[in-house]
């Protein structure tokens, strides 16, 4: 017999088509595990569940704006991500990023609410959750940029300390003791057009537009994709890494802090532990999968609210847990994650090949 | 106070499976944020096999098949959660942090399911993990702490220490360490690169699916009512804590276990800095990950390929 020999060489450049085409196969595929999963855990016919996951996500208008200002919220924290993502400073922290943001919003409306004029207090609040953000994401940049500290694993802790100075904040200053922060529209982000979501999904827009310009255009975002290259080259070239890390975080923490005051003063108008909800963790996805370009995160972070609110529908309509949709957006992150692999790279098969190794 | 370090104990085994084997894992050069998922995906299949089993065999249950099976359920759980990071980490060259937090959420949409769907049938198997040992109410309080836990927790010590064992004094273990620190020269020695991050990879998830089993069998009693994620980041946090090396790991999960409860044993704190207080853990790790690497020293850092792929053709 003779030995299939094969080799696995990285493509240079893909087509549309042909990375269309694997991703649209990817998708389907996981689409047809997750139905058999479905299936076997319920019961239920597959394809009532998806027709209910579109209702889900598109069936009114209610159901449309809450499905856009989810995708608003989302994108916000990817784009915070994605510049220490070029860099390749993995920074898991952004739940804790946002929800300090989040805790720094609340504070100020709670504090200043009533002894500050609307517009100052709209100021302070933003310039509060900014800094907030900076703040979180800054320690764990610092300690990586003198000492190599692991900043994934120190992001990581950062995240619950957060979510405990959030619940300390939550049993300390909530005078009924349940825990539970009334909510204050009162002192919320404007409302235009009567859209109550339409001023975040009109920031998230053009931030998008800002940080796409700032990574492709600017100085300082060519700086970030030379550290994340390689960080000898950049230093040979002149970059001041450290300076570029500490920077790159900066601008980082305070999308993130922007983040936490889109979800508390535009959205929530209070917070809990699970302000963030997972969308820190989710974000990195939505970056990772979107190759860090801002534009294709629209997609992505579409991807994955679209899964989340149609998997809310199917819980309600077929009366099952709502963990349904983590399931199903696990098992379609795999095929997504996995089917990278095919647009990366292509296995060279030579069938009489000689043994070389 | 007896009452505080046992419980301190029950709780710190359960964090020890999860980092002896996310340190095995790590130790091969795979950062894997997927344990959450893996502790609640080990859990269910270990819960749900034990339910099984106990139906199945109605008042005939026979006390080592009611431990074994879910056991070995559970192992077999975790090993395919891992199974599936490593496909997806080492043959398609996947990011690992996007592979582990997307296993997280699978895993956490796994035990979420199950809670909803079962929640309380569990109390009835836990009694098989809770049994102590028949002398242990003889010796007073030395028999309290060391000899009145259930099963799982003194397969956590063996584990831990069997590890350590491995990591440092066999052929293995140095050929898993040389794959973590420099993948490169291992391969150039003759290491088989792939192969021993799968092994790694499978085999650390396998036991940290342990963790989630006796979080639920031993410390929970069965009384499953909520996601166990957290304790999955905890131990990742107690990797570090312990500074990659599994023996003072068992210490080392004694201390977070009692960090972890110290705030609902603690008198005369108020209910709001009882919150501050489950902080520790969590601050004192990022004391130890800042101290290690200030100080810079060899023995105690974290493997250098930590969380980097390795691909032969692009060295």
């Amino acid at each position: 017999m003779k030995k299939m020999n094969f080799h696995i060489v990285k493509r240079d450049q893909v087509s549309w088509k042909y990375s269309f085409l694997i991703r649209a196969l990817a998708i389907l595929a996981s689409l047809l595990v997750s139905a058999v999963v479905i299936t076997l855990l319920t019961q239920k016919n597959p394809i009532a569940i998806y027709s209910s996951m579109i209702k889900g996500a598109f069936g009114s208008s209610l159901r449309i704006w809450s499905l856009v200002q989810n995708i608003a919220v989302l994108l916000c924290i990817s784009l915070a991500v994605t510049p220490a993502f070029k860099m390749k400073f993995w920074n898991c922290g952004a739940e804790g990023q946002v929800l300090v943001g989040g805790l720094a919003t609340v504070s100020v409306m709670m504090f200043l609410g009533d002894s500050l004029p609307y517009p100052a207090l709209v100021a302070v609040m933003i310039l509060a959750s900014v800094l907030a953000g900076i703040i979180w994401a800054v320690i764990p940049a610092f300690f990586k940029a003198m000492w190599n500290t692991n900043e994934t694993l120190f992001t990581l802790m950062m995240n619950y300390v957060a979510i405990q100075l959030v619940a300390f904040f939550l049993k300390y200053f909530v005078k009924s003791g349940s825990g539970v922060l009334t909510p204050m529209p009162e002192y919320g982000l404007p409302v235009i057009f009567n859209q109550p979501y339409l001023l975040n999904i009109i920031t998230v827009a053009v931030l998008t537009a800002v940080v796409y310009v700032y990574l492709k255009k600017t100085k300082q975002g060519y700086e970030i994709s030379v550290v994340g290259e390689s960080e000898n080259t950049a230093r040979y070239i002149g970059i001041n890494v450290r300076k570029v890390i500490v920077r790159t975080l900066v601008v980082s923490g305070a999308l993130c802090g922007i983040a936490g005051l889109i979800l508390v003063g535009g959205t929530n108008h209070t917070i809990s532990t699970t302000t963030a909800g997972g969308r820190g963790f989710t974000a990195i996805m939505v970056s990772w999968l979107a190759k860090f370009n801002p534009i294709y995160m629209i997609l992505t972070s579409f991807l994955i609210v679209f899964l989340e609110k149609g998997a809310g529908q199917v819980s309600t309509d077929f009366r099952l847990p709502s963990a349904i949709s983590d399931i199903v957006t696990g098992i379609i992150l795999f095929f997504i994650i996995g089917c990278e692999f095919f647009l990366q790279y292509k296995i060279l098969i030579s069938k009489n090949g000689k043994e070389n190794d | 106070m007896l009452a505080f370090l046992v419980s301190a104990i029950r709780l710190g085994m359960t964090f020890l499976f999860g980092s002896t084997g996310e340190t095995i894992t790590e130790k091969s050069g795979h950062l894997n944020l997927g344990i959450p998922g893996v502790m609640c995906v080990g859990a269910s299949c270990g819960c749900f096999a034990e339910y099984l089993y106990l139906t199945a065999a109605k008042n005939s249950a026979n006390y080592f098949l009611a431990v074994l099976i879910p056991i070995i359920a559970t192992l077999l759980g975790g090993a395919i959660m891992g199974l599936i990071f490593s496909f997806l980490t080492v043959t398609l060259r996947a990011n690992q942090n996007v592979t582990g937090l997307a296993m997280t959420t699978f895993g956490v949409g796994i035990s979420d399911y199950m809670i909803a769907e079962t929640g309380s049938i569990y109390s009835r198997g836990s009694r098989y993990f809770t049994m102590s040992l028949p002398f242990a109410d003889d010796l007073g309080w030395f028999g309290e702490i060391f000899f009145s836990h259930g099963i799982l927790i003194y397969l956590a010590i063996v584990i831990a220490l069997v590890t350590s064992f491995v990591l440092s004094k066999t052929r293995i273990g140095l050929n898993l360490r040389a794959v973590g620190e420099n993948p490169a020269t291992a391969d150039a020695a003759g290491i088989n690169v792939s192969l021993y991050r799968y092994a790694a990879t499978c085999t650390g998830c396998a036991i940290a699916g342990l963790g989630g089993l006796s979080f639920i069998m031993d410390y929970l009693n069965g009384n499953w009512e909520y996601c166990i994620d957290e304790i999955g980041w905890l131990t990742i946090a107690l990797v570090i804590f312990t500074v990659w090396k599994p023996d003072f790991a068992i210490l080392g999960s004694v201390i977070f276990g009692a960090l972890y409860i110290a705030s609902s044993y603690i008198t005369g704190v108020s209910f709001a800095s009882k919150e501050i207080f489950k902080m520790l853990p969590y601050v004192v790790t990022i004391v130890v990950l800042i101290f290690t690497s200030i100080r810079n020293k060899k023995e105690n850092q974290p493997p250098a390929h930590l969380g980097l792929s390795y691909f032969r053709e692009e060295r």
